[in-house]
């Protein structure tokens, strides 16, 4: 019987908070801009297409997203859609993060 | 151009026989590694554990998969964009491929490995291929009961040329006779819950489980009675704990069938569910690193190995299925999207997605015995797959 390291005995809810942790805290450019354009076309993409053309969840192009308002898509990121597997991302990601997602996913230039 | 043809003619005579002898290979030891960003595969030997070559322009492979032809020379890839490609192994090179519809997740092969089945979000159906050719022989639009078309998911293959799969909106499973291909019997089973969001059949074929997204539960339909109904198992399997927001939906392709139990994982909660395979009933849980995605048996089922959503997606764990508990976890690094065993388990293939790489580790003494580029690998697939129901 192996012993598991120490590391792993934290609880997930540390692992979240050390996300949140390191999340960017100013309202501007994102700290790292290639790691959420990463997360979005790899983690979002697995439920909406690594081209955003939709999946489980629907396409995210700009001609998709046109009839949306940039509150209501920040919202839908961070507090999801309840009944359907759309999560809320808000353990994960910041309101900067979100309306920063939401401006490249409207003007269709995510990096 | 004539003197070059007969010296070329006087040189293939004096090549001895067994230089050609050299260049055979089997199949039986390849497999194919998804790189889903980049529309291409690699070509892999397990046996040298290193790619042999990669194939470009496979379109959309975000979410693609893949079954074998049972010479286990070609491999259907079933890309997301609704393209279908014919591989062929050897060679490393497309042999065929159509575009069959706008979306797609997933498909399956024929008993009699003639047919090839694509199960389609948009339009929502299956659409069966002629697996020579790709020619079109059929379409099974996924009208519910409700009169919508439904996304149509976890198709499986079943004994007797038929294919099993559910309609997600509509919350159905449908299973098609496609004997007379041209005019499949497809008994609809309706009703069954909500948003089934994955199917899956055990390694006899019998019995089909779907798991549901909208609700606590399991539907299985028992293949071998010919008056088919679907009925629930594991209802109420979150016991009323609130579930989790799931970053990832988890995956019943190679769940772990071990011995007389089968361990899904139970959306939303960090647990797999160990499901006895002849009552259905729970018999155990177990409390994994974070919410799993594939469950994945060693052939021997004595240990299945467990990937998990993001964020917590960087770990493994390894449970002991006679204890139901987890005896190793370890990180082989950022974003670890499927594993595969060798046919009898002696190695297990792990893609590390972030890492651009693929690792391969001893199955026993959990030993990383080789490491192999890839650009942004998901899913790995060994042409044993060919043999197997359901694969």
């Amino acid at each position: 019987m192996q012993t598991i390291a120490a590391r792993f005995q934290l609880w997930p809810e540390v692992a979240f908070a050390l996300v949140m942790a390191t999340a960017p805290l100013s309202a501007g450019e994102p700290a790292d801009a290639t790691k959420l354009a990463n997360l979005v076309r790899q983690d979002c993409g697995s439920c909406h297409g690594l081209t955003l053309r939709g999946g489980l969840g629907k396409p995210l192009t700009a001609d998709h997203l046109r009839g949306w308002s940039r509150e209501q898509l920040v919202s839908i990121i961070l507090d999801g859609v309840p009944g359907t597997p759309m999560p809320p991302w808000r353990p994960l990601l910041s309101e900067a993060d979100a309306g920063w997602i939401v401006d490249r996913l409207q003007q269709g230039n995510l990096p | 151009m004539m003197i070059a043809a007969r010296l070329l003619m006087v040189l293939l005579f004096v090549l001895p026989a067994t230089a050609r002898a050299d260049n055979l290979r089997g199949t039986g030891n390849l497999g194919v590694v998804v790189e889903r960003a980049t529309g291409s595969v690699l070509i892999v030997d397990t046996t040298a554990r290193k790619a042999l070559g990669r194939v470009e322009g496979l379109g959309d492979l975000s979410h693609a998969s893949l079954v074998f032809s049972p010479d286990q020379r070609y491999a259907y890839v079933f890309g997301r964009d609704g393209g279908l490609s014919k591989l062929d192994l050897l060679t490393a090179t497309i042999v065929r491929r159509v575009m069959q519809a706008g979306n797609s997740i997933g498909g399956a092969i024929s008993d009699d490995g003639e047919l090839i089945a694509v199960s389609n979000y948009e339009p929502g159906g299956v659409r069966v291929f002629d697996a020579q050719t790709l020619d079109p022989v059929a379409t099974i639009p996924a009208i519910g009961a409700d009169g919508k078309a439904s996304k149509a998911l976890g198709l499986v293959d079943l004994p007797g040329r038929r294919f099993a799969f559910a309609l997600y909106d509509a919350g159905e499973i449908w299973i098609a006779d496609l004997s007379a291909p041209e005019a499949p019997a497809v008994t609809k089973l309706t009703g069954v819950g909500k948003l089934p969001y994955d199917g899956n059949v055990t390694p006899d074929g019998r019995h089909y489980l779907a798991g549901m997204f909208g609700e606590d539960g399991v539907v299985h339909v028992d293949t071998w009675h010919s008056l088919l109904k679907a009925e629930r198992i594991l209802n109420g399997y979150g016991r009323g704990e609130e579930a989790l927001p799931v970053y990832k939906m988890p995956h019943l392709e190679g769940w772990a069938a071990v011995g007389d139990k089968l361990l899904l994982p139970a959306v939303g909660h960090h647990e797999l569910i160990a499901v006895d395979l002849r009552s259905f009933a729970e018999v155990g849980r177990v409390a994994t690193y974070g919410q799993p995605v594939f469950a994945v048996a060693r052939p021997d089922g004595r240990h299945v190995w467990v990937n998990f959503a993001h964020p917590l997606n960087d770990t493994i764990d390894v449970v002991d299925t006679e204890s139901l508990k987890v005896i190793h976890r370890f990180a082989p690094g950022p974003a670890v999207l499927h594993m595969e065993f060798t046919p009898r388990g002696n190695e297990v293939w792990v893609s590390v997605r972030d890492a651009d790489r693929v690792d391969v580790y001893d199955a026993a003494t959990f030993a990383k015995k080789a490491e192999i580029p890839a650009q942004k690998p998901s899913g790995i697939f060994f042409t044993a797959r060919a043999t197997r129901i359901g694969q």
